[in-house]
């Protein structure tokens, strides 16, 4: 789950105006300088569609549908094809679902987590790659994205637009009242410096702990830091227990920070009320009632529409400090674009998707991650995205995605339920890890047992 | 407000069953007639109420794949251990008993005062609005009102107001010694009291360094300085805040460091507490040689220098979210269960309320043994609407707990949802639940059936 999640009301209201703005938006962009000002010329060879009606159905709302909106017009361009982005609401299953019983699916679909994907290969759903995209995906792609977007040795992915998950957003006149001028490389590091910044008068860190999934977020990258990729995966898939020793050491850990309510905005039972975008606002309000936030890069999105904090001035960004000498961690999350009917449309499109100029026309936009490595840096708009997606596509292999996006929606992905309050009952009481392990492990056991 | 509707319209059918069966004397034809009219009626009923509650009933002895897998009772016995589920009936319990009655009584005072009163019908349009909203829309505004900030929740504004007004706040909230290193001369656990090193009177002043103050909560302070001179025998020292912007020499008074006026310091032998001391404006401090004595002591900056800002109470926490959501429905249904009751009231005959007052009654009498029991058929009517209401409540809990205690504030109605769609995906469990819940809702909606009835024969 990403921070999308939590603006549920906004998409449906959003839906509504976004259906009303789609007949109109090919003509809007179609003269757009930043659409027409990427190459002249396409190097992709893509077919002739004209008169052709394609349908790319996708959870993206407001400036992030917007700026998608000129991608698909640039494939117009090329194609002559007619797009249209049918926002699916937020859950994409249902929407897409129902579509296909009706007998109208959309071209290409956007779907959020990878689990998705999974679970619409498994129902048959999807049409596999072809060829002259495989190849595409094979040359720019790490390893990691390839084989999220597989299903049984079959590609039906491509990774269009990724998070990084592992960043600290920071207060920049709060982090020089404190004297600080490094960002922590370590984890023990960051808990001096928090220790620091209280002493400042700033309490450091603050939690949105009323979305259980960002405390999902903390454990996993201490636990991809501390105990590495290999068991990362298998915890993923649930083949170690909860109970395992390696998940008591990062609950330990993560511990450390959770069971000291002087370093927690708001002490621990102000933590479990902060939704996300709370979290956010309460450290670049001013004057700031926190220093630090953790999240992914998403969170620019919050404090530009929500603040008057500037990022880049205001508000900047250090990665996620290793844990006990482990690799720093690169936690990613994405939404894989996948085609659903077989149509040279469909392809056509998905060919566009995976090529460099169509991420290109969306970073340059602005708020957009992409994990083709042909893309520019340079294509980046300021330097604190391109160090994001430096450090990104940096991580290569190292990258892991979020893992209760890919556990059964009843244990990684609901509200008040599995991992998610689970979690959130650690963070109340830090001093419990063996009665978290417990209860993680009952929960986990159940959902993967139902979903089998 | 549905359920007022919907009680009548099984007894609908039945009632306009009767005739036909009194009327078997009458030609076929007429029978014929009868039934084509009922037709509408009982192909809707049948798709819309009977229908659902035999698929729902057979879907619950299937397993979470569908109609595949054959579970036999497992779902219910599955229901029964579930801790969730018997959490959400232990809750369903809670608010049978509590939320109509007080819903009720409520309406019931309300209705009888607002009869005697000039701006009566203002008042009762007033308490009757909240009926006008979603349950949706008042969840989403008791979410705000039971906010943890008093900031932005009035219910912990008003509590936080009223404990501030008796309990004063302390000056420096959060302060506390560093750690570690040279600044840190004083220990303790978080939030006080924090106690220094044992030092004898006559040794030089003492360096009470404390950080964690607010920035912008000082401003108006002086910059702290050593004390002047310090009468022979007596212990003297500064209180300060060991920070400025950028942090400062840990331990000493730099120019720019404010002085804590106003913080206590105890001098403290063997746990007695023989002397106390409040800082200056430049947070000097003396402790007379007279109090002290001669042997070592130690300084003590007690918590209530330190206490936190009073944080009000967490309605929305795992003990009180059922409680503070059971508030919000009173305040939604208490103008449904007035209206209604305030209608009982007119059909009350004023002969029988003046002969008591006549006849000497106190108005508390009169209350008690004429107008209750005369109203007992109508407050019947509201507290099984409401307890039926009650059952099914859903949405209120849903919008207004939060994440992190939605499993204490559980109800079945909830757990339904949550197991069939909101993650569980196992309409196996769900539709145990949905039988469940009607068999819970049963007797409430036959209850209310036999009294229609009645009032019907009568």
């Amino acid at each position: 789950m990403n921070g999308r999640a939590a603006a549920a009301l906004t998409a449906v209201t959003v839906l509504m105006i976004g259906a009303a703005g789609c007949g109109s938006s090919d003509k809007d962009t179609a003269g757009d300088p930043a659409a027409t000002g990427a190459k002249g010329t396409s190097t992709l060879d893509l077919p002739r569609l004209d008169g052709q009606n394609l349908q790319v159905a996708g959870v993206w709302t407001g400036a992030e549908q917007k700026n998608f909106l000129k991608v698909l017009a640039r494939f117009d361009k090329l194609t002559g094809a007619r797009t249209t982005f049918v926002p699916t609401g937020d859950n994409v299953s249902t929407f897409v679902g129902s579509k296909i019983q009706g007998g109208s699916p959309p071209d290409v679909a956007l779907l959020p987590q990878p689990g998705v994907l999974q679970q619409f290969a498994k129902a048959g759903w999807l049409k596999p790659l072809q060829p002259d995209v495989t190849k595409e995906l094979d040359q720019n792609y790490s390893k990691v994205w390839r084989d999220l977007g597989t299903y049984k040795n079959t590609p039906y992915g491509v990774f269009f637009k990724v998070t990084n998950k592992s960043l600290f957003w920071y207060n920049t006149a709060a982090w020089e009242q404190a004297g600080l001028t490094t960002a922590p490389t370590t984890w023990d590091q960051l808990l001096k410096d928090g220790q620091t910044l209280s002493d400042s008068g700033t309490p450091p860190f603050s939690i949105g702990g009323g979305d259980g999934w960002v405390l999902t977020d903390w454990f996993e990258n201490i636990y991809l830091s501390q105990t590495g990729p290999a068991m990362y995966d298998k915890l993923t898939k649930h083949q170690i227990k909860w109970t395992d020793p390696s998940v008591t050491k990062a609950l330990t850990t993560l511990g450390r920070l959770f069971g000291r309510p002087d370093l927690i905005a708001g002490g621990t039972r102000g933590a479990l009320q902060t939704d996300f975008p709370t979290s956010v606002d309460q450290v670049f309000a001013k004057p700031p009632k926190a220093a630090l936030v953790y999240e992914g890069e998403f969170i620019a999105t919050n404090i530009t529409q929500e603040t008057t904090a500037k990022v880049g001035t205001d508000a900047k960004v250090f990665p996620f400090p290793s844990v006990d000498g482990g690799e720093a961690p690169v936690l990613s999350s994405g939404d894989v674009a996948v085609a659903l009917k077989d149509g040279k449309g469909a392809q056509a499109l998905m060919r566009f998707l995976v090529s460099p100029e169509a991420a290109a026309i969306d970073v340059q936009q602005g708020g957009f991650l992409s994990p083709n490595k042909a893309v520019a840096f340079s294509d980046y708009r300021d330097d604190i995205v391109r160090d994001i997606a430096k450090n990104l596509i940096k991580a290569g292999d190292n990258i892991r995605v979020d893992m209760s996006d890919q556990a059964p929606a009843a244990f990684g992905g609901t509200k008040g339920q599995g991992e998610w309050k689970d979690l959130q009952d650690f963070l109340a009481k830090p001093s419990d890890v063996a009665g978290a392990q417990k209860q993680l492990e009952a929960d986990a056991a159940k959902a993967f047992g139902k979903a089998g | 407000m549905s359920q007022t509707l919907t009680p009548p319209s099984p007894a609908a059918p039945a009632a306009a069953g009767a005739p036909a069966r009194r009327t078997g004397r009458t030609p076929r034809g007429r029978t014929w007639v009868a039934a084509f009219f009922l037709l509408p009626a009982l192909v809707l009923l049948g798709a819309l109420v009977v229908y659902p509650i035999v698929w729902s009933v057979v879907r619950s002895l299937f397993g979470p794949d569908g109609f595949t897998h054959f579970v036999g009772l497992s779902n219910y016995t599955g229901v029964f251990t579930d801790h969730q589920t018997l959490v959400a009936i232990k809750n369903n319990a809670i608010w049978v008993v509590v939320a109509p009655v007080a819903a009720t009584g409520l309406g019931l005072i309300f209705a009888v005062l607002t009869e005697r009163i000039r701006w009566g019908t203002a008042f009762k349009l007033v308490v009757f609005m909240p009926m006008a909203i979603s349950m949706l829309a008042a969840g989403i505004i008791f979410r705000l009102v039971y906010d943890q900030d008093p900031g932005k929740g009035v219910a912990n504004a008003m509590v936080t107001g009223v404990h501030d007004t008796f309990f004063k706040a302390s000056a420096y909230p959060g302060a506390h010694p560093r750690v570690a290193g040279p600044g840190s001369t004083l220990t303790g656990p978080v939030g006080g009291p924090y106690t220094g090193k044992a030092v004898s009177p006559g040794d030089g002043p003492a360096a009470l360094a404390l950080v964690g103050v607010q920035p912008g909560t000082l401003t108006g302070a002086t910059q702290a300085a050593a004390p002047g001179s310090c009468p022979s025998g007596a212990l003297c020292g500064t209180v300060w805040l060991d920070f400025q912007p950028g942090g400062g020499t840990p331990g000493k008074i730099d120019p720019g460091e404010k002085a804590l006026a106003g913080v206590r310091v105890e001098a403290v032998r063997d746990g007695r507490v023989l002397a106390t001391a409040t800082a200056a404006e430049d947070g000097t401090f003396t402790l007379p040689a007279s109090r002290i004595g001669t042997s070592p002591i130690r300084l003590r900056l007690p918590a209530t220098n330190f206490t936190a800002q009073y944080a009000g109470v967490n309605w929305l926490g795992p003990t009180l979210v059922t409680w503070s959501i059971i508030g919000a429905y009173v305040w939604m249904w208490t103008g449904f269960a007035m209206v209604l009751i305030a209608a009982g009231l007119a059909g009350i005959p004023r002969e029988l309320l003046e002969a008591a007052r006549v006849d000497g009654a106190k108005e508390w009498q009169v209350f008690r043994r004429i107008t209750v029991p005369l109203l007992a058929p109508v407050l019947g009517v509201v507290l099984v609407t409401l307890v039926i209401n009650v059952l099914k409540i859903f949405d209120l809990v849903y919008v207004i707990a939060p994440g992190a205690s939605q499993q204490d504030a559980n109800v079945l109605a909830l757990q339904l949802y949550l197991s069939s769609f909101g993650g569980g995906n196992d309409q196996g469990t769900g539709s145990a639940l949905a039988v469940l819940l009607l068999a819970l809702v049963a007797p409430a909606m036959f209850l209310n059936i036999k009294r229609f009835r009645q009032e019907k024969s009568r």
